[in-house]
């Protein structure tokens, strides 16, 4: 497979009052072309860190950072990031939220209607049709949540990155999201880089579960090939042995090898 | 709906001798008793119509009569302390003047001579003119100050020793520049005005959530597109903090400025009806002032309030 991110020693230092704190250091991953991938730790460990590294909205310190073998200069179309707290902005409406991202993206070579018809694409994909003319205080948060990933999906992205996207959501809207985007995944084909520090939804949702080691100076402890098969569905995989192999070595490595000792 | 509160309330009481089935129970009781209540008026308009207005009734006394009570409290203190004579004046012989003026409040006799509307329409004018020039200078300086830190470094001495001076002291300098009263009597008012707004907008920058710059970030929007789609929506409400803020000192302080420069205007009006003795009318342009204030006031809350997303 090829590689669409690579990241190689990377290190990332941040100067505080207190003088320079390491947050990251010697990160060396390969993201490949339409693989999921979650990144998962102890609070503070410098997993968002990492994600709006490979966003580009901060540099590292040290190490390269190569998105198809260019260097990450700052953030690009090519990889579009769903928020946690959905970051819509409250006086557009869902459409123009979107539109906005499609504009950008897009306006330059296509028409109205086919700008019109990527956005209408876009919010139908999350299932929010009949919510386009909604303002955000409108709608639910999961709904929120759901535009905000229409907004980065309408951007057509190479690589979808998602910091803690459902952390915000109640258990049950969580699940019905995470489904969603499982299928969403599967139809568009899209590399996935998520933030989580859901157990379940790490396995649930991904190819790979990088596992980060706690801070300061965090860095990559284990990573754990998720061999299960797609489609997966919620359900059957509580049954499979392989599931649980999978959980209990993400949980293994977070209670036992990294148990935090302060908190 | 007078109904159903006293249906729920009874209800209430059975099921806490019964228990929580009862309890239940009783909740399934009063909604029915609810929609009963609500269907009320279209099964007997006539009741039904008469007890919904009774109760609109009683919310607009609730409502109107602390503040008609505060009126009617000042207006009696005020007869206690004129009605053995002085040089101020009962309220009713205030009350009769005030018919008088606007019985017409828009006759010219003269440039000295005019109707309280005119007076009132020529301070307006001034604030307006005065207040709409300090809009467009101190916005987008306040933008400017907001975005550039070093900007606001530089300007924040200058306006932290200005702001304090009352605008009042600005009159000759205005005087000076312009060599006529009516213009002066506009730079006071655009020399208070501008602070709030200046400041008010610069703080709006700096406070636009890092949230919507992110989103900017990621999808790579165009300065123009930031400043349209993000940083003006964002700014709006402190913007509008700012204006209704500069429009309440402008109306303050244009009183003063037209004591001091004549012409037309509440002011100047004011100034010589003291002149002519005539205290009454000052009470009477002491209730117009206040209550083109609360017009202005109330009218740009209203305005913040639409543009207000934070709550909504």
């Amino acid at each position: 497979m090829k590689k669409i991110v690579q990241i190689e020693n990377v290190g990332q230092v941040f100067n505080t009052k207190n003088g320079p704190f390491t947050a990251l250091r010697d990160i060396t991953l390969d993201i490949h072309e339409g693989e999921s991938i979650s990144l998962i730790g102890h609070s503070g460990c410098g997993k968002s860190t990492l994600l709006n590294l490979i966003a580009g909205l901060t540099r590292p310190s040290s190490g390269v950072m190569l998105c198809d073998g260019r260097e990450i200069a700052g953030p690009g179309p090519e990889r579009a990031v769903v928020f946690q707290n959905h970051s819509l902005l409250p006086w557009l409406t869902c459409y123009d939220n979107v539109y906005l991202a499609v504009d950008r993206v897009f306006g330059a070579k296509e028409g109205k209607a086919k700008l019109k018809q990527r956005t209408q694409d876009a919010l139908a994909l999350v299932g929010l049709s009949h919510a386009e003319t909604k303002f955000p205080h409108e709608i639910s948060g999961g709904m929120k949540q759901r535009v905000g990933i229409a907004r980065a999906l309408s951007m057509e992205p190479r690589i979808l990155l998602m910091d803690e996207p459902f952390g915000a959501l109640d258990a049950l809207t969580r699940a019905t999201l995470q489904d969603e985007l499982v299928k969403i995944l599967a139809a568009t084909k899209a590399t996935m880089v998520m933030v989580t520090h859901d157990v379940d939804e790490a396995v649930l949702l991904s190819d790979r579960v990088v596992m980060l080691t706690n801070g300061p100076a965090a860095m990559i402890g284990e990573i754990l090939d998720v061999k299960l098969e797609r489609p997966r569905d919620r359900l059957a995989l509580a049954e499979l042995p392989e599931f649980a192999h999978c959980r209990a070595a993400v949980l293994d490595f977070l209670y036992k090898k990294q148990l935090k000792r302060a908190a | 709906m007078t109904l159903a509160v006293v249906a729920d309330r009874n209800d209430a009481g059975t099921a806490e001798v019964k228990g929580l089935r009862a309890e239940l129970a009783a909740r399934g009781k009063s909604r029915t008793v609810k929609v009963v209540a609500a269907d009320a008026p279209a099964a007997v308009p006539g009741r039904g119509g008469g007890a919904r207005l009774g109760e609109w009734m009683r919310a607009l006394m609730q409502a109107s009569l602390p503040p008609l009570a505060g009126l009617a409290l000042l207006i009696g203190l005020w007869h206690l302390a004129t009605m053995n004579g002085g040089g101020i004046p009962t309220p009713g012989k205030t009350w009769d003047a005030a018919v008088a003026i606007f019985a017409d409040p828009f006759y010219r006799a003269g440039p000295n001579d005019q109707g309280i509307g005119w007076n009132v329409l020529a301070s307006l004018q001034r604030v307006a003119i005065g207040f709409g020039i300090a809009a467009l200078v101190g916005i987008p300086a306040g933008f400017l100050l907001g975005r550039f830190a070093v900007l606001s470094r530089m300007m924040n001495p200058i306006i932290s020793l200005l702001r304090p001076v009352s605008p009042l002291a600005w009159l000759p300098i205005g005087l000076l520049v312009f060599q006529r009263a009516d213009p002066a009597a506009t730079w006071t008012i655009f020399i208070c005005s501008i602070w709030p707004m200046i400041l008010n907008t610069a703080q709006g920058v700096t406070r636009v959530p890092q949230d919507y710059l992110n989103v900017a970030r990621v999808l790579n929007l165009s300065e123009w597109k930031v400043f349209t789609k993000i940083l003006f929506p964002a700014v709006l409400p402190y913007m509008l903090t700012g204006i209704r803020l500069s429009i309440g000192t402008a109306w303050l302080v244009i009183v003063a400025a037209e004591m001091l420069t004549g012409g037309v205007g509440i002011g100047f009006w004011v100034w010589d009806e003291w002149n002519n003795l005539k205290v009454e009318h000052i009470i009477i342009a002491i209730f117009v002032i206040g209550i083109v204030g609360l017009i202005l006031e109330q009218a740009l809350m209203l305005v913040a309030r639409r543009f207000n997303y934070e709550s909504r």
